[in-house]
């Protein structure tokens, strides 16, 4: 694998912010944050794609100019026009690198420089090095994948020359749909959606029948309702060979998250103070760890050591 | 082609046992797909699916026949279990499956480039559902032919049949799937298997039923209450996404992704093969002979009247249709979204 230097990374912004308020959120990342690399674009939905599109020259700039390299992911559930053209737009872009998240992206990018994004089902060493011919160099892993197979990937990919990447914090894709389950809940469909979604910054929150808070609805995504956080296992992932660790926003203090982060990577606080410090700007949801120990993914699991 | 346009479609039909598969092609399928008793399938469940030996049977039945077999290897082997799913596509060679299903890129470059011979499908589970996805599988690893995922209008099927070098099979019967298969972890969210890498969905084992005493009927997936009924209200399967849910946008319980409800196109098939369809789809490798000997020959007498000009006068599936509910779901509108 690549000798590069362990770094936190900003995952995109997943859901329908205010764009003034998103383009105000990546200037004080830009500002603040100690994180090395931030992915922008819109993953989730090509009809939200050009509310952020005045902002993107700026808050690209801005995170450059901090020196942070800027990724630019592609849309997840590809199949419409409008999917198609957003795809086609973004892998044309020839200033920064860009991050695949299907199939139609990957044709677009072959022979160049590109990385691969966690809605891409990448699990073993071979898509890896299948991948890594067509020139892609980074590859985040998908939420799903247990340690077992995370160190044994990373292991049987240690002559390439590519670097492995996994969600740290924050809510976890769960789900890909072509149906818009937010405008479902309005009593819309996807065509006649009229962005209900920029009502819910946080996702829109799925409780059972007997009041458990259970799943989050984002657009045509749904995520889970726990917010995902690897911070006792971060020594554990490095060891492995991961380089890596990606925050995914939330409206929570991503620079004091961030900052915590990092201070595990370079091992400056013990993992036990990080958790106590993650507890205190947590958000209200409780966190989960489950699918880390190959164990169903809402749980929250004692790390080892304890 | 004959005179009235069409190409005569390929019946593609589920086997999940020996004699599942038997009474499908006696049924009058074209093809059966099937897999094996392991995690190399998506419908890994306990009691389904083929062991080695059942399966060269199977291809001898079928070829007898002339009747395909289709071996779906259509799951993501993880990193330090790949040797499983090579395994499977080494024994699909050497037992002569007619086609192999794959979803996972590093399966499909194994095979693709040991056998260079043998046919290879795109599974649904690939999530391939745009020109260019599809184009990237085919120019890649040489896919013949693409299963399509349920999300598409006919209009839009046409427009991707233009721009393809591959055969497209579409699901015209059964189970309907709400999310974007190959890109769902709800199962492994409540109970640490998963569908992409174990081969199941909402597993037998973590599906919990309570009875009240008023009769109605509680049902949990790990410890998730997925859905409730009403004395004598009729459950299909339960699911995560065909559960109920509560949400603040909504006063009452509501199935926040989908209803029970079973995919039904059979009044859309003069449709689908104008549009370039090639293979037709009957999903439900774990139902029983009496379904598949039924659905199998209701749809085998509607292509054949079809390729006439005959009407093809199916009435009788209602009955098969999970919850005895039927749509024709993304299909004929795009509102479907």
């Amino acid at each position: 694998m690549n000798e590069r230097v362990s770094s936190i990374t900003l995952g995109p912004v997943l859901f329908n912010w205010d764009p003034e308020k998103w383009r105000d959120f990546y200037f004080r990342i830009a500002d603040e944050a100690p994180v090395a690399m931030v992915y922008l674009g819109e993953t989730v939905c090509s009809k939200r794609a050009p509310l952020f599109e005045p902002h993107y020259q700026a808050v690209a700039d801005r995170l450059s100019a901090a020196g942070k390299t800027v990724v630019f992911s592609t849309l997840a559930e590809v199949a419409l026009k409008p999917d198609r053209k957003l795809v086609e737009q973004i892998c044309a872009t020839e200033v920064f690198h860009v991050e695949a998240n299907d199939s139609s992206a990957l044709l677009r990018l072959q022979g160049r420089a590109h990385d691969i994004g966690p809605f891409m089902n990448v699990y073993n060493e071979r898509t890896v090095a299948f991948l890594a011919s067509k020139g892609a160099q980074n590859f985040c892993l998908p939420a799903e994948m247990p340690a077992a197979a995370i160190r044994e990937l990373c292991h049987s990919v240690r002559d390439l020359n590519v670097t492995i990447e996994v969600q740290v914090f924050g809510r976890q894709s769960l789900a890909l749909s072509a149906r818009c389950y937010h405008a479902r809940a309005h009593g819309r469909t996807k065509d006649s959606c009229r962005f209900i979604c920029e009502n819910d910054p946080d996702g829109l929150e799925l409780s059972t029948l007997d009041g458990r808070p259970f799943l989050l609805v984002n657009g045509i995504q749904t995520l889970s309702y726990e917010y995902l956080n690897l911070i006792h296992e971060m020594p554990e992932l490095r060891a492995m060979g991961v380089s890596r660790f990606r925050l995914s926003p939330h409206n929570v203090d991503m620079v004091e998250i961030a900052s915590i982060f990092l201070a595990v990577l370079d091992e400056r606080i013990a993992t036990q103070e990080a958790a106590a410090r993650l507890n205190c700007v947590k958000p209200a949801a409780p966190f989960s760890n489950g699918f880390y120990y190959g164990r169903p993914g809402y749980s929250w699991n004692i790390p080892t050591g304890y | 082609m004959v005179d009235n346009g069409y190409l005569r479609p390929e019946l593609v039909c589920p086997a999940g046992t020996p004699a599942g598969f038997r009474t499908a092609v006696d049924a009058g399928a074209d093809a059966v797909y099937c897999g094996f008793q392991n995690a190399t399938n998506a419908r890994n469940f306990p009691g389904l699916n083929f062991t080695a030996a059942e399966l060269e049977q199977a291809i001898g039945y079928a070829h007898a026949r002339q009747a395909k077999v289709l071996l779906a290897i259509n799951t993501f082997p993880p990193a330090g279990k790949f040797d499983l799913w090579r395994d499977a596509v080494d024994l699909s060679s050497q037992l002569g499956v007619d086609a192999v299903i794959v979803g996972d890129i590093g399966v499909a470059d194994y095979a693709a480039r040991t056998y260079p011979n043998l046919r290879l499908h795109l599974s649904v589970q690939a999530g391939a559902s745009s020109p260019e996805g599809i184009q990237f599988y085919c120019q890649e690893f040489g896919i013949k032919r693409v299963v399509l995922p349920r999300i598409l209008t006919v209009a839009e099927i046409a427009e991707i049949h233009q721009q393809i070098p591959c055969e497209i099979e579409a699901f015209v019967f059964g189970n309907i799937g709400m999310m974007a298969e190959g890109r769902c972890s709800l199962t492994n969210y409540a109970t640490g298997l998963s569908t992409n890498m174990d081969g199941v969905c909402s597993p037998a084992a973590d599906v919990h039923y309570k009875e009240s005493a008023d009769g109605s009927l509680t049902i949990k997936l790990g410890p998730f209450m997925i859905d409730q009924f009403a004395c004598g209200e009729n459950a299909g399967y339960p699911t995560i996404c065909k559960g109920r849910y509560l949400c603040s946008a909504k006063p009452d319980a509501y199935y926040a992704f989908e209803e029970p409800i079973s995919l039904n196109l059979s009044a859309l098939l003069p449709d689908l093969m104008r549009a370039g369809v090639t293979a037709l789809k009957i999903e439900g490798r774990q139902r029983s002979r009496a379904y598949v000997k039924a659905v199998v020959s209701a749809f085998r007498k509607a292509v054949d009247a079809i390729m006439v000009n005959r009407d093809p006068g199916l009435t009788n599936l209602l009955a098969l249709t999970e919850g005895h509910r039927e749509t024709q779901g993304a299909y004929r509108s795009k509102t479907w979204r």
